[in-house]
C-alpha cells in the first residue's frame, strides 16, 4: 500500500487560521478535514447582558475585514424589532458604507490573496517584484478607495464608529464624499483593467453542482434588504433562517458547519452566488467587467469567484458614484430609539456571503441571547465537499502542487476564519 | 522572499479579528516601500512563505486564549529579537476578555453543542502576561501611523515611547465640542489614552476606550459623573468593561462599581 500524507499546517493568505489534513491510501482520499483552530472568542456568550446600543461597537470586532457587515446585520435587525423610523437618507448612506467594504474586501482578496496563486508567486510583494508592479499598485489603489469611502462615513475603515441603532452619530458632509468622485471615475476605468488582467489566467475548471444562496431583493442588487433565495427555488425570510438551516458541530473544527435542515445538504454563499442569483441587477460597467474577465454566466464553477469579485467591485463603484451624486445628509443623522422586548432577526450580504444575526432582547434593551452565523462557517461544509470532489482529479500531482491546488479551492471562498466565531494547517497523508 | 542583509520581520496572530495586521495591508503605499526595506519572513495572512526565524522584529496580534497559543507564543519569543504587541487583544486581552471571571464551561455550552471538542483557556490574557514584550501598541485597531512609525524605530534598533495622554487633550487641540459636557453622553475620553486622534468625539459620540487607560486615569471621578448623568450602575460598570475592559485600571473600576452595588 502506498501511503501519502500532505500537511498544510497553516493555510496562508486567508483571514484567520486554519489547517487542512488529507490522507491518501492507494490513490484514494480516506480522510479530509478542514480544521479551524482559531480559538473560540465567545461573542454570543458575552453579548448577553449588554445593552443593545453597545452591539454595533461589539460585533464588528468579530472581523476586521468586514466590520460593517456585522454592524449592519445587527442594526437592521434591532431597528425592525424596535420599529424605528429611519430618517430619510440613512439607508442610502449605509449602503454606500457597505459598498466601500465590498470594494476594500474584494480588492484585498483579488490582489493580495488570490492573484499570487494564479501567477505563481508566494504573495503580492513577490508579484510586484516579479513584473506585476503596476497591477499590484492598481489593486492597492482600488482597495484604498474602498477604505477611504468607509473612513469618510464611519470615521475609520476598521471598526467604524458612526453607525448606531437609529442611524449615524454624525452624517458625513456632501463635500467630503464628492471629493472622492474623481477617484471613483478613475477606478471605474481601472476595474476593467483588472478584468483584462484576470481574463487570460489559467484557472482550473470545476463545474460541480451546488445550491447557491443569497439575499434577493425585487428592487435592486441585494445587500441589506430582501428575502433569502436559493438556486433550487427555496425561499425563506430572515425570521425563518434557523428553521431552514441548521448548524452542526464537527470534532475537527472550532467552527460550526451549516446545512439545509430538511435535506442535510450544504449550500454555497458569496459573490458568485449573488452574481448568479441577482445578475439581472448588474450595472453596465459590472456587465462589461464580466464580459472582459471571461466570466460566462451561468456558471457553478467556484473558480469563477475571483471574476465575480471583480464584477461586484465594478457594481459597487458604479452605485457609489450614483449614491454620492444624489447624497443629502440625513437630518437628524439618527432617529430616537425606544427598545422593546422581542426577537430581532436579520441578514445582510457580507463580502464573502450572507451573515445572519438573531438577538432576543428584554424590555429595557438588554440582550438576553445572541446568535451569529457568519458566512464562512456556513460555507465550510461546501468547502470540504469541493475538496473531496476536486482533489481526486489531481492526485497525480506532486505534494507541493497538490497543496497549492487545495489551498486555491479553499481560497475561492475567501474564508474569513476569524469570523467563524463559534469557529486551516494543510496536512496531506498518502499511503 | 528572503533578501540577505535586510531586517527580518514576522507577523503572528493569536485570538483576534485580524484588524491590526490588516492595518499593515491597508498601508497600501507604504506597504511596497516597506517591503523593499525588510524581509517578510512570516506573515500568514499575506504570504505563503513561512520561515521559522529567527526574526529581528516580530509583531504579535491577539490575546492568549488557548493552551496551544501559549506554547506557540513562547516559541515565537525565543526566535525574536524585538517583540512588539499590537492592538487591544494583545495588550489587554481584548473584547474576548469579557469572558474572564465568568463560567467558561457555560460559555462553551452556549456556543457549542459538543463542548468536549473545544480547547480553550478560561481567561483571555495579554501577551506581556506570559513573555517579555519590548513594545506595546494599544488600539482597537492599532493606529496605522503609530504602527508604521514604531516599526521604523524598531528597525533602527531603538524602542519608541507612544503617548499616554488622554483623548481629552486631543479633543481640546482639535477644538471638538465635549460630548460629555455638551451632550451629557458618557465618554471615556478623560481616562483613555490618545492614538486615534479623538475619533469618536469628532464623529459626535463618546469615546469607548479602544486605546486603553491613559496615565494616570481618574476612573472613579468619571464613574461618579456617569452616575450623575443618570446611568444605572451596571451600565457604568459595562462602560469600563468593554473593548479594553481587562486593562488593570478599567477592570479595577468596573469591579469596584459592581462590588458597591446593593
Amino acid at each position: 500500500m502506498t501511503h501519502r500524507s500532505v500537511e498544510v499546517p497553516v493555510v496562508g493568505r486567508v483571514e484567520g487560521e486554519g489547517a487542512l489534513h488529507i490522507r491518501i491510501d492507494d490513490d484514494v482520499i480516506t480522510r479530509l478535514e478542514l480544521e479551524i483552530y482559531e480559538p473560540p472568542r465567545f461573542f454570543e456568550a458575552f453579548l448577553r447582558g449588554r445593552h443593545f446600543s453597545e452591539v454595533p461597537d461589539i460585533v464588528p470586532r468579530i472581523c476586521g475585514i468586514c466590520p460593517v457587515a456585522y454592524q449592519m446585520s445587527a442594526i437592521y435587525g434591532l431597528e425592525e424589532l424596535f420599529e424605528v423610523e429611519l430618517p430619510a437618507g440613512v439607508r442610502e448612506l449605509r449602503r454606500l458604507l457597505y459598498l466601500g467594504e465590498w470594494i476594500e474586501s474584494h480588492m484585498l482578496h483579488v490582489h493580495l490573496l488570490a492573484l499570487p496563486d494564479y501567477l505563481g508567486f508566494d504573495d503580492a510583494i513577490q508579484l510586484a517584484r516579479g513584473g506585476f508592479k503596476d497591477a499590484v499598485e492598481r489593486g492597492l489603489r482600488l482597495k484604498r478607495l474602498g477604505n477611504d469611502l468607509m473612513a469618510a462615513i464611519g470615521g475609520r475603515e476598521i471598526h467604524p464608529v458612526s453607525p448606531r441603532v437609529g442611524g449615524f452619530s454624525k452624517a458625513v458632509s456632501p463635500s467630503t464624499l464628492r471629493a472622492l468622485l474623481p477617484r471613483i471615475d478613475d477606478a471605474l476605468a481601472e476595474i476593467l483593467d483588472v478584468a483584462d488582467l484576470i481574463a487570460p489566467l489559467e484557472v482550473p475548471t470545476f463545474p460541480r453542482p451546488a445550491e447557491l444562496v443569497a439575499i434577493s431583493d425585487p428592487s435592486g442588487y441585494a445587500i441589506t434588504h430582501g428575502t433569502m433565495a436559493s438556486s433550487e427555488g427555496r425561499r425563506w425570510t430572515f425570521a425563518e433562517y434557523e428553521e431552514v438551516t441548521t448548524e452542526i458541530q464537527v470534532a475537527h473544527s472550532n467552527a460550526l458547519h451549516s446545512v439545509f435542515t430538511d435535506t442535510d445538504t450544504p449550500y454555497f454563499l458569496g459573490p458568485l452566488a449573488r452574481v448568479m442569483l441577482n445578475g439581472e441587477w448588474l450595472t453596465p460597467v459590472a456587465r462589461e467587467a464580466a464580459a472582459r474577465s471571461g466570466l460566462q454566466l451561468p456558471t457553478l464553477d467556484p473558480f469563477a469567484s475571483m471574476a465575480a469579485r471583480v464584477v461586484e467591485s465594478a457594481l459597487a463603484l458604479e452605485e457609489a458614484r450614483r449614491l454620492i451624486a444624489d447624497y443629502e445628509p440625513p437630518d437628524p443623522p439618527a432617529a430616537p430609539v425606544r427598545p422593546r422586548a422581542g426577537r430581532a432577526t436579520w441578514a445582510t450580504e457580507a463580502p464573502r456571503g450572507t451573515l445572519y444575526h438573531r438577538y432576543d432582547v428584554a424590555e429595557d434593551g438588554t440582550i438576553i441571547e445572541a446568535k451569529i452565523v457568519p458566512p464562512t462557517s456556513q460555507n465550510l461544509r461546501h468547502m470540504e465537499k469541493d475538496l473531496a470532489e476536486f482533489l481526486p482529479g489531481v492526485l497525480d500531482r506532486p505534494d507541493d502542487e497538490l497543496t497549492r491546488l487545495a489551498e486555491m479551492v479553499v481560497r475561492n471562498y475567501d474564508p474569513c476564519i476569524s469570523c467563524a466565531t463559534h469557529f486551516l494547517r494543510l496536512d496531506i497523508e498518502r499511503t | 522572499m528572503s533578501t540577505p542583509g535586510l531586517p527580518r520581520v514576522a507577523v503572528f496572530k493569536m485570538a483576534s479579528c485580524d484588524g491590526c495586521q490588516l492595518q499593515l495591508l491597508d498601508a497600501e503605499d507604504a506597504l511596497l516601500e516597506l517591503a523593499g526595506a525588510i524581509t517578510i519572513a512570516n506573515f500568514a495572512e499575506a504570504s505563503s512563505a513561512m520561515d521559522d526565524g529567527p526574526y529581528d522584529v516580530t509583531l504579535v496580534e491577539g490575546s492568549v486564549s488557548s493552551p496551544e497559543q501559549l506554547d506557540q507564543l513562547r516559541s515565537i519569543r525565543e526566535r525574536s529579537r524585538f517583540l512588539m504587541t499590537i492592538g487591544a487583544c494583545a495588550t489587554s486581552g481584548g473584547i474576548q476578555a469579557l469572558r474572564n471571571g465568568r463560567d467558561i464551561d457555560e460559555y462553551v455550552r452556549t456556543v457549542y453543542a459538543e463542548p468536549r471538542y473545544i480547547d480553550t483557556l478560561a481567561d483571555s490574557t495579554p501577551i506581556a502576561e506570559h513573555v517579555q514584550v519590548d513594545l506595546e501598541l494599544t488600539g482597537c485597531p492599532v493606529d496605522r501611523g503609530q504602527l508604521l512609525g514604531a516599526l521604523a524605530w524598531l528597525l533602527q534598533g531603538s524602542v519608541p515611547r507612544p503617548p499616554t495622554t488622554p483623548v481629552c487633550i486631543e479633543c481640546k487641540r482639535r477644538g471638538y465640542v465635549c460630548v460629555l459636557v455638551a451632550k451629557g453622553e458618557p465618554c471615556l475620553g478623560p481616562v483613555t489614552r490618545t492614538g486615534c486622534g479623538a475619533l469618536c468625539p469628532g464623529m459626535g459620540r463618546g469615546c469607548y476606550g479602544c486605546f486603553g487607560p491613559a496615565q494616570p486615569p481618574n476612573t472613579g471621578e468619571l464613574a461618579r459623573t456617569f452616575v450623575e448623568l443618570g446611568m444605572p450602575p451596571n451600565r457604568v460598570a459595562d462602560t469600563f468593561r468593554f473593548i479594553t475592559g481587562a486593562a488593570p485600571a478599567f477592570r479595577a473600576e468596573a469591579d469596584r462599581i459592581e462590588e458597591a452595588r446593593p
